[in-house]
Order: C-alpha cells, then sequence, then structure tokens
C-alpha cells in the first residue's frame, strides 16, 4: 500500500496496463512529455516511449476516430479528452461508430479495447465550459459502459477493468478530487468489477445514491442526517452503464426510500432513468416519493457555482422530506 | 477522350493532366512571410511603402503598451489569490493589434481567447475588462463565464466561447449575413494553430469559400497549444496553404510586425469585402507567456528558446519605429506605462468589491423568458438559501432586496 491521490492511482493503473499490453497506446491533447494538463500520464511517455504515449493534433473528432480505427484493429486504445465538456466534438464518433461498431457488424468487428478516460464535473470555478457531466447523453447510448470512480483506490482499481474489459468504456475521472482525494492504493494490481454498485455505508430508513465526486455529498449529508437519528444507506452505483439494479432495489425494498442525486441537470439526467425504474421495481415497498437532487435546469454559471450545486445541505433536505413524507 | 476534357468538370477539381508518374511534394507550396519592420524598428531595404497613418500607429502603439501593462499587472493579480485565471497576450499585441486596426468598427470580431488587444482597440474599458474578470454583477456576461471570455455587443466582439474552434464556421455564417445584408462588413475570426486541427476549421473555410462569405479567418500561429509543439500539431507548410485546398487567397505574415500585419489584414479585407470572398492570414509569432495562469512552461520547452524570442518584442520593435518617426516622447512613454499600472491595480480595487450577479441570475437568459420548470427550481433554491444562509453567503443577504 502506498498514499495516493487519485491521479497517481489512475497513472498507476495506466503504467501497469501498458506493461502487460505490449501495443496499448495513450493519446490525446498534451499527454506525451508533458504528462497532460492534469499530470495523469506524466512519465508514461518516458517509460513506455513516444510510438505507445503521445500528443494528438487538437481534434477531439480524430482522436476517437483514430482510436475507433486503432481498437478495431486489435491494439488497447487508451484515449484521453482533456474536458468532459470537449467530448461533444468525438460525439458522432462515439455514439455513432463506437458504440455501434460490434452491433452493426455482427462481431465481425469490435471497439471493445477502448477506454475513453475524460475528467469531468464541477467545483473548481470552470463556469459552464470546464464543468459539464454529461453522462446522461452517453447513458441514452447503449453499447458504451460509463464508469465513475469515487477516490484514488476506486480510481485504480475501476481502472483497470475498464481497460480489461472487452466492450468500450467511458472513464469519468471528478476532477475536483484529482488531487483532494488521497488514500491507501495498492501499488500492484487489482481490479474492481464493472455493472456492481458499492455499499458504501449501511442504513435502514433511506437508500442514498450516487456516483464519482457526488457520493462525498451523500457521506457528508448522512452524517448530518444521523444526528437528527436518520440512518442512511449510502450506495455508490460506480457504473452507471450498464447499472446494477439489483444491489439498487435490494437496498431500496429494505429502506423504502430513495434519495438519489447526480451532478448533471435534473432534466433527462440518469438519476430519471434511476427513478423511473425503481419506482417500476419497487413500488408496493415505498414509503415516499423518490426524491431526485440535481443541477439545475441551467447550463453550470460560475458566479453562483456554489448555488447551483446539489451540495450536501440540499442531500440532507431531500433526506428530511423523504423520511417525513 | 479529347472530346470530354473540354466539358466543364462538374468535381471541379481537374485542370491539367499529365503523362509523367510523379508525386507532388509535401512542400510544394510553400508560403514566404510577409514583412516590413526589423528589429531596429526600421524598414528593411526594398520594404513596401507603410500606409499608416500617424493616428493609428499611436492608436495601436497605445493599445499595445496598455495591453502588456494589463497583461503583467492581471497575471501578478492571478498570482495573489485576487483573480481565479488569466491568459496573456504576450508576443502576439502586434499581430492582435496591427489585424484589428486594419478593420472598420462594423466589422465582427469572433476571437477564440488571447485576442483582448483587439477588444481593447475598439474601446472596452478597462473597468469593463475587470468586471468580467470578477463575474461580477457589471460584467455583460452576467458572471456566468470563467475569467477572460469577454464580449461586447457594441464593440461588434462577439462573446468568447471555451469550445475550441466552434467560432469558426460561425464566423462564416456571419460574414455571409453582412453579405446579404450588404452593408460592406466582414468578420475576422482568430483562432490558434491548435484550433485549426479541429473538425471546424475546415468545415468553417470550405464553407466560406463556396459561399463567398467575406470572412477573414486570422490563424496565430504562436508555436504551441498548450505543451504541444507546432511540430507535433501538423505536418506540411503551416496553415496558411491549406487555403490553397479550400480554394481561397492566402497569406503569411510576421506576427511580430504590427506594420507588415495591418497592411496584409488591409489588403485582405479590400479584397474580401469586394469580392466577397474568404482569406486565411497566418502570423507566425510566438507565445511568450505561458499558456495560461495554471500552465507551466518549464515543463516542455527551454528557457532558451524563450529567451530567443523575447529580442523579438513586437511592442519593443514597433516602439523603436514609432520612436524613429517621431511620433513617440520615450520620456513620456515611461510615465505614461507607470500611470497605466495604477489605473490597473485602482480598476482592480474597485471591480473585487462590486457585488456577484443577483441570484435569478442563474435562471435567466437560457430561454428568452424563464420558464415554469426554471422558475420553480429558482423558488426551491430561494427557499433552501434562506435555510442556511450561512453556508452561501454570497447571496443569502441579498434574496428580498432583488424584485
Ligand atoms: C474543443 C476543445 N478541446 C480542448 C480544449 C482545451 N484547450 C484550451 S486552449 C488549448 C490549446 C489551444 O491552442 P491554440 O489553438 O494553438 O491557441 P493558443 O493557446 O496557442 O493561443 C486547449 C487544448 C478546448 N478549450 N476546447
Amino acid at each position: 500500500m502506498a498514499k495516493m491521490n487519485m491521479l497517481q492511482a489512475i497513472n498507476s493503473a495506466l503504467a501497469i496496463a501498458m506493461e502487460e499490453n505490449e501495443n496499448a497506446c495513450i493519446f490525446g491533447e498534451d499527454v506525451g512529455a508533458f504528462g497532460g494538463v492534469f499530470r495523469a500520464t506524466s512519465g508514461l511517455q518516458e517509460k513506455f516511449g513516444k510510438d505507445r504515449v503521445f500528443n494528438t493534433p487538437l481534434v477531439e473528432q480524430g482522436i476517437l476516430g483514430f482510436a475507433n480505427g486503432l481498437a478495431a484493429q486489435g491494439t488497447l486504445a487508451i484515449p484521453e479528452i482533456q474536458f468532459a465538456d470537449y467530448i461533444f466534438p468525438a460525439f458522432d464518433q462515439i455514439v455513432n461508430e463506437t458504440a455501434k461498431f460490434r452491433f452493426r457488424s455482427g462481431n465481425e468487428f469490435n471497439v471493445g479495447n477502448m477506454v475513453i478516460r475524460t475528467p469531468y464535473g464541477g467545483g473548481i470555478h470552470g463556469g459552464l465550459y470546464h464543468s459539464q457531466s454529461p453522462e446522461a447523453y452517453f447513458a441514452h447510448t447503449p453499447g458504451l459502459k460509463l464508469v465513475f470512480p469515487r477516490n484514488a483506490y476506486q480510481a485504480k482499481g475501476l481502472l483497470a477493468a475498464s481497460l480489461e474489459s472487452n466492450d468500450p468504456v467511458i472513464f469519468f475521472e471528478p476532477k475536483r478530487l484529482y488531487r483532494a482525494s488521497v488514500g491507501e492504493v495498492p501499488e500492484g494490481k487489482y481490479t474492481i468489477p464493472l455493472g456492481k454498485a458499492e455499499i458504501v455505508q449501511q442504513g435502514e430508513d433511506v437508500t442514498l445514491l450516487a456516483w464519482g465526486a457526488q457520493v462525498e455529498m451523500l457521506e457528508k449529508a448522512a452524517e448530518m442526517a444521523e444526528k437528527d437519528g436518520i440512518s442512511c444507506e449510502v450506495i455508490d452505483l460506480r457504473t452507471v452503464a450498464p447499472w446494477d439494479v439489483e444491489t439498487v432495489t435490494a437496498s431500496v425494498i429494505k429502506t423504502g426510500r430513495l434519495v438519489v442525486s447526480q451532478e448533471a441537470p435534473l432534466t433527462g439526467g440518469f438519476a430519471s432513468e434511476i427513478a423511473a425504474t425503481v419506482q417500476e421495481e419497487c413500488f408496493l415497498h415505498l414509503e415516499s416519493p423518490i426524491e431526485r437532487v440535481c443541477g439545475l435546469d441551467t447550463p453550470y454559471p460560475l458566479a453562483h457555482e456554489k448555488e447551483y450545486m446539489a451540495d450536501h445541505l440540499k442531500v440532507y433536505e431531500a433526506i428530511k422530506r423523504s423520511v417525513n413524507y | 477522350m479529347a472530346k470530354l476534357l473540354n466539358v466543364e468538370n462538374p468535381t471541379n477539381t481537374i485542370r491539367k493532366d499529365t503523362l509523367e508518374l510523379d508525386f507532388v511534394g509535401e512542400h510544394a507550396l510553400s508560403i514566404p512571410t510577409f514583412k516590413m519592420l526589423d528589429d531596429n524598428g526600421e524598414l528593411y531595404k526594398g520594404a513596401q511603402k507603410s500606409s499608416m497613418d500617424k493616428e493609428t500607429a499611436i492608436r495601436i502603439y497605445e493599445t499595445m503598451r496598455f495591453i502588456r501593462v494589463f497583461d503583467e499587472r492581471m497575471l501578478a493579480a492571478q498570482r495573489q489569490g485576487r483573480v481565479s485565471f488569466y491568459m496573456q497576450c504576450l508576443g502576439e499585441e502586434a499581430a492582435v493589434t496591427g489585424s484589428a486596426a486594419a478593420l472598420e468598427d462594423k466589422d465582427m470580431i469572433f476571437a477564440q481567447y488571447r485576442e483582448q488587444a483587439a477588444l481593447a482597440y475598439r474601446g472596452f474599458k478597462l473597468e469593463q475588462f475587470m468586471h468580467q474578470m470578477f463575474s461580477n454583477e457589471k460584467d455583460f456576461g452576467k458572471g456566468r463565464q470563467m475569467p477572460i471570455h469577454y464580449g461586447s455587443k457594441e464593440l461588434n466582439y462577439s462573446t468568447i466561447s471555451s469550445p475550441l474552434g466552434t467560432q469558426i464556421p460561425q464566423a462564416a455564417g456571419y460574414a455571409y449575413g453582412q453579405k446579404l445584408k450588404g452593408d460592406g462588413a466582414c468578420t475576422i475570426c482568430y483562432f490558434g494553430e491548435g484550433a485549426a486541427s479541429e473538425g471546424d476549421f475546415h468545415a468553417g473555410l470550405n464553407m466560406a469559400a463556396v459561399h463567398n462569405s467575406p470572412t477573414l479567418f486570422f490563424a496565430r500561429n504562436n508555436g504551441y497549444a498548450i505543451s504541444t509543439p507546432a511540430s507535433e500539431q501538423f505536418k506540411g507548410d503551416g496553415i496558411a496553404v491549406r487555403a490553397t485546398g479550400y480554394g481561397m487567397k492566402a497569406i503569411r505574415v510576421d506576427g511580430f510586425d504590427a506594420l507588415a500585419v495591418y497592411e496584409a489584414v488591409k489588403m485582405a479585407r479590400e479584397y474580401s469585402v469586394k469580392n466577397n470572398a474568404p482569406v486565411l492570414i497566418e502570423s507566425i509569432a510566438y507565445r511568450l507567456a505561458a499558456h495560461s495562469s495554471s500552465d507551466d512552461p518549464t515543463g516542455y520547452r527551454e528557457k532558451e528558446e524563450e529567451e530567443t524570442f523575447r529580442d523579438n518584442c513586437p511592442v519593443e520593435r514597433f516602439r523603436k519605429y514609432m520612436v524613429k518617426q517621431g511620433w513617440l516622447d520615450e520620456a513620456e512613454d515611461e510615465k505614461v506605462k507607470e500611470q497605466i499600472k495604477v489605473q490597473v491595480l485602482d480598476a482592480l480595487k474597485v471591480a473585487e468589491k462590486v457585488a456577484k450577479p443577483a441570484l435569478e441570475e442563474i435562471v435567466t437568459d437560457v430561454y428568452e423568458e424563464v420558464p415554469a420548470h426554471l422558475q420553480k427550481q429558482y423558488e426551491q433554491l430561494k427557499a433552501h438559501i434562506l435555510k442556511y444562509p450561512e453556508s452561501y453567503p454570497a447571496t443569502a443577504s441579498r434574496i428580498g432586496e432583488s424584485k
């Protein structure tokens, strides 16, 4: 074990995959000698050479198109999109190509050998173009796995599993926690299974569900609620698509209540999908309406970032509403 | 066969046949760099005569001098934690100011983010720059975007958007509208050599060329896109040569040379408006500063390289020219620089005390009118903040005071 922050944990998972797989390639804007603007790929070009770790021209559509071809050929492709806000120029390549390569060819071809890494989310004073959480757009597209770590330990294990997955994965890294999340992380390889939620904290009265950086808000709110005598079960979904319906519904059947929270705007967000499914599966067990605590239905503002965020206080209020319904 | 050759080719590409089997080389087309002023502020021997009058030269110089002092001070303010983020124009003052000076006020500007000098040239005030940087209630953008994302309807300067390259096809469309209106105006679009790799660049140039849109595409080739050197950004002879592929005119100019940039853009503007055609202009300069206040260039380039270009200072070069023309008093110049420093600090102190935008600005401008669901979310937010006023100090005390 070693103390690592999330960037170091990610770097470690990448280094191990590059050692295990002699053709794997890491590429994207500034990822080469500089190690990326957040330094997640620091030292990798030095270790694995310029043919395997390289800067690309500034063209997300090119990066993902290139990755599609490379993965189709059989090489493990690990493209980076510098900010999740800039994944949209690559939207067509991801949604129409990456996600559908296997299906449309009857599995003659696939691009399962691909992990798209991208920093997402707010809390860094980035305003509307450095704060977005775009998972809902991709969750609507069958064929993609969407993975969100909440801390350094999870990041390394989930990334290792993503790199082993035979489906294309978008690995969303909460940039607010890149340096803030520090913890004990094994130096060697370990994997955390995809598609499995984790019960972070057991509880009786209400289930709290989120993914990525938002889990921290749940934990804080659960602590506040505990002082009021409310026992919260906290679940980290970890994989947004395909998601772990079983763990979530089992918990809601136990507690009878669900508060689900996401950073992204409310309307059409993945929280809505979860609410619909849980309502269908757990209807007779529900003691109160499912609460969604989300960003507002506006672009992400700069000056009012604090007000905009689905913070722990908003989650706490939702817990009380749910319990006192 | 012979007959077919006389028919106009619908693919509009085949112009000439050859029986000689050979490649065309990677650099078959290489475009020279137009220059006028040398490092000492003298016209090169044989250089073309300058058409720039004294008044324009003074305004260019004053803008460059202002932006240099301003950039320096604001970066320092960022280091002190007073401004959250900053980006300097350092090294490209002449390219940006010289090009802005060659335009008319009615011409539209679509910038990338490093073109504050163009906005300053147009008359954006020191206080206005500051209000944007502090996301306060006087910011035209209502505090929604990061620092340096300026915009001004009055000055025909489209508000900056962070996603790179998106302004390039937009400029082509804007200029097409100007053409239809027949107001004899054009649009200039600035972007870096990095952003010129984006799909939007190719889309934008092609659209402008095919639809005869009077757009001036101004590529600021400053050698770096964050850490990525131009050599890892593209092969071939820079950005300017690409114009040929799209069937438009191009010119490459020394971006350290305000005089040359001015002449080049003036000629391009004239041609573009008269012929309803786009022109691609490539300025060759160097990004002397870090990419932004969050960047550290020592991680990817040698100090020596930067030093080489520091001697090529575009402001200094033009200053020498001004002195030689007898258009600038050097003692006075130093005094003014000191005055600007004081003015910048004063403006900063004022702007940082101006209140943040009212909370309701969080839901306005998403649509023309605030729809019911947003109104509801706003009311819920207000009630929530009033419950926890100490957790949202910037807005809590002001709820109720607004309409
Ligand atoms: C679509 C998109 N991708 C990535 C970024 C992140 N980014 C911001 S500036 C920059 C480099 C731009 O370089 P260049 O266009 O050469 O302009 P310069 O900064 O040199 O003036 C990058 C990669 C972005 N803003 N938008």
